[in-house]
């Protein structure tokens, strides 16, 4: 997770439609950082799903959307935050087809195959922050 | 309460998803499917998803669930329309969409319907001979 931020943004993740909103304004950013079309979708994809578990899973949070630059390259920079119940085993959450309910089990790994970084801090009790970024 | 809006041409039912769904409204879009095609007895159902920007994981799961309700209720789906880096992106999150028949454009979604429904009753007028 190394780089500088250059700007950032922060949006609650309280119900469904704020991650439709988050989908949005996450498009804004990879829209003026030109990312590629494939790129764009890629990283509004990983979004929605961390952006879903953030609300689902960890009982409502936020994001942090941040410009990241390293030497000569740009990227976004996604920062989904929550103090819910978080995640007892992250390898087993990482599984594809995993489910603790009754989702798909593709958030975790799918958002991870999307995006170029990724990591994932919780612990039982203390909520759950899952880090990613697509570099340009 | 939002809706997306139901089409009925003949047997078949279409839908166009111009908005960015959130996920209550994309569980009321399959009850509303579901029931309508119970109440006209629909042979087919045809989703255009080309406003779609992208399908996750709830969506593409969503999607799935109306192709096989329809399914047990003798309703052909197909879904036309997704863009190329929304499919790039679907495979890389790891959905497949199993089971659901998808078309490049509507033009071509609704021929398959017509040669599907047409085909099964031919198989049922069939069945029938051989009884
Ligand atoms: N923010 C979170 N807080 C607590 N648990 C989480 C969180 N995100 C993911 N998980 C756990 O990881 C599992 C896998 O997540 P995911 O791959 O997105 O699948 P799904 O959301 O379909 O269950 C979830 O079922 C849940 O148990
Ligand atoms: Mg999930």
């Amino acid at each position: 997770m190394t780089g500088t931020v250059t700007k950032t943004e922060t949006l609650p993740i309280k119900d469904s439609s704020d991650v439709v909103f988050v989908r949005q304004r996450v498009r804004v950013w990879a829209t003026e950082m030109k990312l590629s079309l494939v790129d764009q979708t890629k990283l509004v994809t990983a979004a929605s799903e961390l952006g879903r578990n953030t609300l689902e899973h960890g009982g409502g949070g936020q994001l942090e959307i941040s410009e990241v630059v390293n030497g000569l390259r740009k990227g976004i920079k996604l920062t989904f935050s929550d103090k819910g119940p978080g995640i007892p085993d992250i390898k087993l959450a990482l599984t594809d087809g995993y489910t603790s309910r009754q989702g798909m089990g593709l958030g975790l790994g799918g958002s991870k195959r999307l995006m170029n970084e990724f990591e994932i801090q919780s612990a039982p009790g203390e909520g759950t922050t899952v880090t990613v970024i697509r570099w340009k | 309460m939002e809706r997306i809006p139901i089409l009925r041409m003949g047997n078949f039912l279409l839908v166009t998803i111009q908005v960015d769904m959130h996920d209550k409204l994309a569980l009321t879009l399959q009850d509303d499917l579901t029931s309508k095609i119970a109440d006209v007895g629909a042979k087919g159902v045809l989703i255009d998803i080309s406003s779609l920007e992208i399908v996750d994981s709830f969506i593409g799961r969503t999607l799935a669930n109306i192709a096989s309700m329809a399914r047990v209720l003798d309703a052909q789906t197909v879904v036309v329309g997704m863009q190329p880096a929304v499919a790039i992106t679907l495979v890389e999150l790891g959905m497949s969409l199993p089971g659901i028949r998808t078309a490049l454009n509507v033009e071509s979604g609704m021929q398959y319907l017509h040669e599907t429904v047409t085909s099964d009753r031919d198989s049922e007028e069939y069945d029938g001979d051989s009884d």
